[in-house]
């Protein structure tokens, strides 16, 4: 319990000291953008981690929240809506509430498979709509709004990107705690009981297609207020907030950072941002690196990364992960090699492809090459293989010192 | 007059396609009785029980609890009039824990529906019920374990925690030995007698030894058909059963 009020207040705690520490612009509309994906990531593991529901439309709530916010903030410059701008965000949570509703209605009368598709094909209902009704999305170029509009409350315009920082900041920790206490509730308790058998929850008196209609109302109204940040702090709104886009890259955000723990999804949407802003700026193949990451993380962790925390959890508590650090170490060498190797080839292929009109010569980490030699080619591939090979031979290593840890976990819970 | 029966079938029938499984079964359970439904295998014992319970729609026929129709109401419609059942095969919430397994069993009839403004750790009398049945299943123990990862024996516990758990008064147990030795086999009998206890109880079970054991009444099943029901005296003694049914099994 203590534990658990501890980890909320270190995380506002970071939250007001991350722009005192890091102060560039660069890294301040970075935490607005994870701000903004906390929510977004958190209320679609309701639907995904808390009640087992796939959804594969998850951005229309998102988006219809933000084109319904970029709207009111016109309104609001233009003088016809009295609303302070830092509510703005309650208007996109009425909206995803209102389409949670209508549309949850048709998509929670199943789950599983045909929830999915159902959650699909509604995504691209609303995708096809934002192209027709130019009016309210604004066709190519979306609808743009200025949030610096009505009357100032204590000082505060929205000027600055600090203060949208704040603004989000406040947001993120009231909706993820908001959400977390939903989870301790009697429907999000069931929520949990409809994911794990559906059948039974009929036969203890509930209506598992209610369950998840309110589950699925309610995680749309959170999307929503993120959507109402988002139109807050980009002052755009385009088409790509409601298609298939973001609701995948909401689905990958919450499955890296793992839909078994109510944090993983906060993990996923730090890193993703993260590597979606970060990589993007370093290399034209951070797509490519992202989908590997993706691919690896369903293969090796299906779990996402909160599963791997919660795996290590108990050697932890018990200081036995001293003993996996040597393999680990090892593990991490070979990785790196080959990953060297992985980087190598990619960057030269996209050299080749997709700058040829500025000649071959390139440069990696500073040391500069001819694409058009072999000699680069053959270095990457034998780093890249004799990773791979290291990588499998230090395997077993691994394994041999998680079967040690494992036993004597297993004879200290005996005694 | 009706109003001394909990469960009262009336012609009901059940067709998968043209094959009809349940062939116009009448049944009378007295409030308060323990009634066995014994049969050979295939004679249609969990597809009555599927019937009554709204997991499966009638094809005719009406089914009343309590001298109310339920016979087209929804599976929890039915639950929450009261009448609740187990499964033969397992069937609990495998990724919940024991405790949170009974309490979900609870929150209904304790009126908390889809709330979400209540928190479920401050609900002292969802808390007291839910030990009171931990206590009575004998799993307070193995409080913390995920349900998945009981033991069989006690799964079958915990699924007999859950279908008394809502306080139903009518109580439907699909076989509920089915599977177990025999030392635990007399657990679960007393183990059902003290949770039927001044409730109605309906069950399936195969064991003989359980049935004669713990039925005030029994109705013999054959090819969708009650063909006896009675006291298990009578049943003993009755010749069509005997061919039917005891002179093939009670031996083997």
């Amino acid at each position: 319990m203590n534990k658990r009020w501890l980890a909320w207040l270190v995380a506002t705690v970071v939250a007001i000291i991350l722009p005192l520490v890091f102060k560039q612009s660069f890294a301040l509309s970075l935490f607005c953008q994870m701000g903004i994906n906390i929510i977004f990531a958190l209320s679609y593991n309701m639907l995904l981690g808390q009640t087992g529901l796939l959804s594969f439309g998850h951005a229309v709530y998102f988006g219809l929240g933000a084109f319904f916010s970029i709207h009111a903030l016109n309104m609001i410059s233009a003088g016809t809506l009295g609303l302070p701008v830092s509510l703005l965000p309650l208007i996109g949570g009425l909206t995803g509430l209102a389409f949670g509703v209508l549309f949850g209605y048709v998509s929670t009368k199943r789950s599983g498979t045909p929830f999915s598709m159902i959650s699909l094909g509604i995504g691209e209902l609303v995708a096809a709509c934002s192209l027709m009704f130019t009016a309210f999305f604004g066709g190519e170029q979306g609808i743009s709004g200025n949030r610096v509009a009505g009357a100032k409350t204590l000082g505060i315009s929205f000027g600055p990107q600090i203060e949208v920082y704040y603004l989000i900041a406040i947001w993120a920790i009231l909706c993820a705690a908001l959400m977390y206490a939903l989870t301790k509730t009697p429907l999000g308790r069931m929520a949990n009981a409809v994911r794990d058998n559906a059948e039974r929850a009929q036969f203890v008196g509930y209506n598992p297609q209610f369950v998840r209609y309110f589950i699925l109302i309610l995680a749309s109204g959170f999307a929503g207020v993120a959507g109402g940040l988002s139109a807050i702090n980009y002052e755009i709104v385009t088409v790509e907030n409601v298609n298939t886009t973001t609701s995948g890259s909401v689905l990958l955000m919450t499955f890296i950072g793992g839909v078994g723990s109510f944090y993983g999804p906060i993990i996923g949407a730090i890193l993703v941002t993260f590597l979606q802003v970060a990589l993007s700026g370093y290399t034209k193949a951070w797509l490519l690196y992202f989908g590997l990451f993706f691919l690896i993380m369903v293969m090796y962790a299906p779990g996402g990364l909160a599963s791997l925390i919660e795996l290590h959890r108990p050697a932890w508590k018990a200081s036995l992960t001293r003993k996996l650090a040597p393999s680990y170490a090892l593990a991490a060498i070979a990785g790196l090699i080959a990953l060297a190797g992985l980087i190598g080839l990619v960057e030269i292929i996209y050299n080749i492809k997709t700058a040829a009109g500025s000649g071959s010569e390139m440069s990696l980490l500073g040391i500069k090459f001819d694409a058009a030699n072999t000699m680069p080619w053959v270095t990457c591939s034998v780093l890249l293989i004799g990773g791979l090979l290291l990588l499998r031979a230090v395997a077993p290593r691994v394994r041999s010192s998680w079967d040690h840890i494992t036993l004597a976990l297993r004879t200290k819970g005996a005694t | 007059m009706s109003t001394d029966l909990a469960l009262s079938l009336n012609e009901v029938r059940k067709k998968f396609g043209q094959t009809a499984i349940i062939n116009g079964v009448n049944l009378d359970i007295r409030k308060g009785e323990r009634h066995a439904v014994i049969g050979p295998n295939g004679a249609g014992k969990s597809t009555l029980f599927n019937l009554i319970s709204g997991r499966f729609p009638v094809s005719s026929g009406s089914i009343k609890l309590h001298g109310e129709e339920i016979t087209q109401l929804p599976t929890y419609h039915i639950n929450r009039r009261g009448l609740s059942r187990s499964f033969q095969v397992t069937n609990i919430f495998a990724k919940l824990s024991v405790y949170e397994n009974i309490r979900c069993a609870v929150l209904w009839s304790q009126g908390y529906k889809y709330s979400f403004w209540h928190r479920v750790s401050k609900l002292k009398e969802v808390h007291a019920r839910s030990e009171e049945i931990l206590d009575s299943i004998n799993l307070d123990h193995r409080r913390d374990t995920l349900a998945g990862l009981l033991s069989y024996a006690e799964q079958r516990a915990l699924e007999i925690g859950v279908t008394i758990a809502g306080g139903a008064n009518v109580i439907l147990l699909d076989e509920p030995t089915a599977g177990m030795s025999h030392s635990e086999t007399d657990l679960a009998v007393a183990l059902i007698r003290k949770v039927s206890e001044g409730k109605t109880l309906v069950m399936v079970e195969h064991d003989m030894g359980v049935v004669f054991n713990l039925a005030d009444r029994i109705s013999v099943l054959v090819y969708g058909e009650v063909i006896a029901t009675g006291k298990p005296e009578e049943i003993r003694a009755n010749p069509r059963v005997q061919e039917a049914y005891l002179g093939t099994t009670a031996h083997a």
